[in-house]
């Protein structure tokens, strides 16, 4: 049994009527509620709710206070290779995209790891793409091998792997597993992973439970916003976090909410999901889940990130590159392709003193390897 | 004239009874002007947010030099975690002062003190000075003690909720019980909670979120400390009993007032 059985449970929910029938006194009643259910979550995230959000953005600002102070957790994304076997349709790593690839060698994985940590950043994110043969588990189990020299906390955010596999690389040093579904619509995921070992939607789906049965500390989770209809996309999600946070109580569970950018494909979201869509998926993530760690990557611009930050944000990405081996391509230039447009191009260094300047503490380090 | 009311821990005399906390702060210099404005005494770091290698500041850096740093353990999962994070601690030079934590529970925080005292009962036998932070519990706390823990740390409610002392009932049996200091830990949100524990008889209180969130946290800072004095005043000074009745002053032997004064 997983996470899927519980998807099953709720994946036929008539959203359409149910969102209809919910009221500006339903919304009201949500908001009271001290220990959320997931009818208040769907409340929250209906249209009617819509219509509530200066009230509900300042009880999504007070409990974020409570539980996590002003401090926002910093960190940073290390490409190290984009070969790829999928071909998915919203993404520039697309297998049938015509475009050379690129896979760092251990040395420059170690300059990017040298260029990044002399920041005072201690969190990485390392990423590929889902190349079994470009980038086995062995290639990053030799990554992390270098990175844990210069970072104190490293997560990865590449293929599903087997129970196994995650073992060892959290043996290696591994502590964080960020992994997104894409969409939880099954019928549309089948559409846009046109071919490749990513068309299996259950063995994705429950990455995430395998990772955290594996002792990793941080799992994160989410859905590409833009896919499908974004209510049902972060019920899910949210259903999802909610689940795990159940089954593994001893792992931190957060939820992301990129939205899709441009890229080196010509496709268009099937959805759109505006800022004030934005703000309410923030909201109501934050009510429904007290505790969840909510993450906002360089996706989004400077000027919004800043205003959600109060919302719900525990986590944000900064000094963001999406192109292998792009920080230590020589004399700034870089001629490869990234694997999305990204609209946040502050360093590290500007991202603290821009958090500093709004109030909050930018944490560097919130683990010490043990 | 004022009494003398030290805490000793070991050989440690600590005048102030609010213990500060160092998370959550918009700054390290926010933080610095709070554990100032307490005048703290004892202070407690999360030896996860120390980064000796940092070529940025390090919270150490702030922490004024009257104030004796309690790493604690935050982010143990288990009393193993706990061990290497203590043991990490004393070698990085940050003492050998260590409140507990171990929680296995990312939604509510709440501590397991099954792992807690298993930590504790080893980092006393390596030499720690223990602060076992747990779930308020007569065998537990029991143990803890047993095993040498400097003092036994309950909560209040859980960690950031500002609930109040919600424990109460059961924190006034562990201040009975207990021969070891007791001090609540997590949960006050105001600075008249902090004065409810010491009325009680807490040897001290941890406060940490109540007064970073606060609108004001050196205001509050002050308020907390102000608070605690005055706990620790009428504890000492011993608090009249309860009743839901009015009482007369003297309902049985006024007649014998009234007799001499008509004499």
């Amino acid at each position: 049994m997983d996470f899927y059985d519980t998807f099953c449970k709720n994946k036929d929910i008539d959203f359409i009527n149910l969102f209809g029938a919910l009221s500006d006194r339903d919304v009201e009643r949500a908001m009271t509620r001290e220990n959320m259910g997931l009818m208040d979550f769907l409340t929250l995230l209906s249209p009617a709710a819509g219509k509530h959000l200066e009230p509900l953005a300042q009880k999504a600002h007070e409990t974020t206070l409570r539980h996590f102070g002003k401090t926002i957790q910093l960190y940073t994304p290390l490409y190290v290779s984009d070969h790829c076997d999928n071909q998915c349709l919203y993404c520039s790593f697309n297998a049938k995209n015509p475009i050379a690839r690129t896979k760092l060698t251990l040395k420059e994985v170690e300059r990017e790891a040298a260029f990044i940590a002399a920041t005072g950043l201690r969190h990485i994110l390392l990423l590929t793409g889902e190349s079994r043969k470009e980038s086995p588990v062995a290639y990053l189990r030799d990554c992390v091998g270098i990175l844990k020299r210069y970072f104190h906390s490293i997560a990865i955010e590449v293929y599903p792997l087997t129970e196994a596999e995650y073992e060892s690389l959290v043996a290696q040093g591994v502590d964080g597993l960020t992994i997104y579904q894409e969409t939880y619509d099954e019928k549309i995921y089948d559409r846009i992973h046109q071919s490749g070992p990513k068309k299996d939607f259950r063995f994705r789906l429950a990455a995430p439970e395998r990772g955290a049965g594996c002792r990793m500390r941080q799992v994160t989770i989410g859905a590409l916003l833009g896919l499908s209809d974004w209510r049902k996309e972060v019920f899910f999600a949210g259903l999802h976090a909610h689940y795990l946070q159940d089954r593994f109580p001893d792992v931190e569970i957060g939820v992301s909410v990129p939205r899709l950018r441009p890229h080196a494909g010509k496709f268009k979201p099937l959805s759109i999901v505006s800022d004030k869509d934005l703000v309410q998926i923030i909201i109501a993530l934050r009510l429904f889940l007290p505790r969840l760690g909510i993450s906002l990557s360089t996706r989004e611009n400077s000027q919004l990130r800043d205003n959600l930050v109060p919302l719900g944000i525990t986590r944000l990405s900064a000094g963001s590159s999406t192109g292998v081996g792009e920080r230590i391509a020589t004399g700034g230039q870089y001629d490869a392709f990234r694997q999305f447009e990204i609209a946040d191009h502050r360093s590290i260094a500007e991202m603290i003193v821009s958090l500093r300047d709004k109030g909050y503490d930018p944490i560097l380090s919130d683990w010490c390897p043990i | 004239m004022e009494v003398e009311d030290i805490l000793k821990i070991g050989d440690v005399e600590i005048n102030n009874r609010l213990f500060v906390g160092t998370g959550k702060y918009s700054g390290n210099r926010m933080m610095q002007d709070v554990l100032v404005a307490a005048d703290a005494d004892v202070t407690t770091v999360a030896l996860r947010r120390v980064d000796s290698s940092a070529p940025v500041e390090s919270i150490l850096d702030y922490i004024p030099p009257k104030c004796r740093v309690m790493v604690n353990t935050s982010g143990a999962r288990n009393a193993d975690e706990a061990i290497r994070i203590a043991r990490l601690a004393k070698a990085s030079g940050a003492g050998n002062w260590i409140k507990v934590e171990v929680v296995a529970d990312s939604k509510y925080l709440l501590p397991d003190n099954l792992e807690t005292l298993k930590a504790t009962e080893t980092l006393v036998k390596e030499g720690f000075v223990v602060f076992p932070y747990m779930s308020p519990d007569l065998s537990v706390a029991r143990r803890l003690a047993d095993c040498g823990a400097a003092a036994v740390m309950p909560l209040g409610s859980p960690i950031g909720s500002n609930r109040g002392l919600r424990t109460k009932e059961l924190v006034e049996i562990l201040i009975h019980e207990i021969k070891a200091p007791i001090i609540v830990d997590a949960g006050l949100g105001k600075p008249s909670d902090a004065c409810i524990c010491m009325e009680m008889g807490c040897a001290a209180v941890l406060v940490n979120t109540a007064i970073a969130v606060s609108g004001n946290p050196v205001e509050i800072a002050r308020a907390f400390r102000m608070a605690v004095q005055a706990g620790r005043r009428a504890y000492l000074s011993g608090l009249p009993e309860e009743s839901i009745r009015a009482s007369a002053s003297s309902p049985l032997t006024g007649f014998l007032r009234d007799d001499h004064k008509s004499a």
